[in-house]
């Protein structure tokens, strides 16, 4: 069973400097109160490893806003302009992943492969600086795997065991994500009894969840 | 009808019925008011959803139910919702019927250029070097010239999205498939001559015989 925590204190476990897998899609399935308690507690140097960085405003949008995050992994950053100018001015370090690429990386830190092979970005400015494998007559890159520090999973619902359910496109890489924090964080909306959450519907099973956040007021 | 509409409904042509399609943001999203009512697909929105459905009313929305736009969607019945590593595996591994996409640029290649420009515009690539690379067709959708100046070139001078020959280019002035040898004209859009394409496009055009032109 595990004591659900507040988001504040949830903050105080990530130090600066630290690499975090956080989860959403343009905010949606994001973990909002572990951010904006990021943000409260002024968080800096972070090495943000997400899809995109939403908007200004929104989501991970505030941390960028906030000058919490010194590094972007990322597939897309075209709906954030403060990510933009931040990368051009030098102020972050932006590494442009394809969006299979992203979750499949952090898929492989999550489960132990030392890599995966992809078609994707052959001939492409991905394939720069990375080794080319023939697979009967195909040509595929090997991606290395991408971990975090921490995972900050959004979910839609959870027990105090720590079993995680998700909503709709809330999915998105909060599932991959948890497989692949050192320390792994959830943020649920909700909280429900032990045994409410029929067991073909958890996604994330609690022995990946280190910390529950308390449910959202 | 505007240069984006022909596009979108000579697109809608192309899809195929009971097939998993993905349209990308933008005109490419416009493809699906124009499908026949008897051609029942899924669309699938790479962030995680098969079963795609229109907008919905206002004060309806699901924040947890949105496009890979960030729009709100509602979902059909029989959808499923996935998360990224299944969304990206269906692209990748041959499951993905369709692809529509919108583009900067293509060339005679028939290789796609559609996620940056150096020093101007640094989006990120998404999910669409997955999409070309994996998609089992994958249509271009784009008007014909940029600003007057032609996007359908020798050879792309922007970025690559991926080294494969896309399936087919559909624009307000033609459509156009990439062969072995060439970009070969099917159709010319309502109202332009072949002589037209040809003045609006930078690559060489290969044409055999009489070219029709759209039935829209």
């Amino acid at each position: 069973m595990k004591q659900a925590i507040k988001a504040d204190a949830a903050a105080d476990l990530i130090p600066d400097g630290a690499s975090l897998l956080i989860g959403g899609f343009m905010g949606v399935g994001s973990p909002h109160r572990l951010i904006d308690a990021l943000v409260a507690r002024e968080a800096r140097d972070l090495t943000v490893i997400a899809n995109d960085t939403a908007m200004p405003g929104t989501g991970i949008g505030k941390l960028i806003t906030s000058g919490c995050v010194s590094k972007v992994i990322a597939s897309h950053i075209g709906l954030n302009p403060e990510t933009q100018q931040k990368m051009i001015s030098g102020e972050i370090d932006v590494d442009l992943v394809p969006q299979g690429t992203l979750v499949e990386r952090i898929r492989a830190a999550g489960v132990g492969l030392g890599g995966i092979l992809t078609p994707t970005g052959i001939g492409t400015l991905v394939e720069e600086g990375k080794q080319s494998i023939t697979v009967d007559g195909k040509d595929y890159l090997l991606e290395t795997p991408l971990a975090g520090d921490f995972a900050l999973i959004a979910a839609h619902q959870a027990d105090y065991v720590g079993n995680l359910e998700y909503s709709l496109t809330a999915h998105n890489f909060n599932p991959i994500m948890a497989m692949a924090g050192k320390t792994v964080i959830a943020e649920p909306h909700t909280i429900v009894p032990v045994g409410v959450i029929s067991p073909d519907s958890v996604k994330t099973p609690g022995i990946l969840i280190d910390h529950l956040l308390e449910r959202a007021h | 009808m505007d240069a984006k509409e022909i596009i979108a409904r000579r697109v809608a042509q192309e899809i195929q019925p009971e097939t998993l399609v993905n349209l990308g943001i933008g005109l490419p999203s416009m493809v699906a008011n124009f499908l026949p009512k008897d051609v029942h697909v899924f669309f699938q929105a790479e962030n995680g959803v098969i079963g795609l459905g229109a907008r919905p009313p206002e004060g309806m929305e699901d924040p947890d139910l949105t496009d890979a736009g960030g729009g709100f969607v509602t979902a059909v019945p029989g959808a499923a919702s996935i998360d990224s590593a299944m969304s990206f595996g269906l692209i990748r591994g041959g499951h993905l019927d369709t692809t529509v996409l919108g583009g900067l640029q293509i060339d005679e290649r028939g290789y796609l250029a559609n996620w940056m420009i150096p020093g101007k515009m640094v989006p990120g690539m998404g999910g669409a070097m997955d999409l070309v690379a994996g998609a089992k067709q994958v249509i271009v959708s784009m008007v014909h010239t940029a600003k007057g100046k032609p996007k359908i070139l020798h050879e792309c001078n922007l970025p690559l999205t991926a080294q494969r020959r896309v399936s087919l280019i559909v624009t307000e002035m033609a459509v156009i498939e990439p062969v072995e040898d060439g970009l070969l004209l099917k159709e010319t859009g309502p109202g332009v001559t072949v002589d037209d394409v040809i003045s609006a496009t930078e690559a060489n055009l290969i044409i055999r015989g009489e070219v029709p032109s759209m039935q829209l």
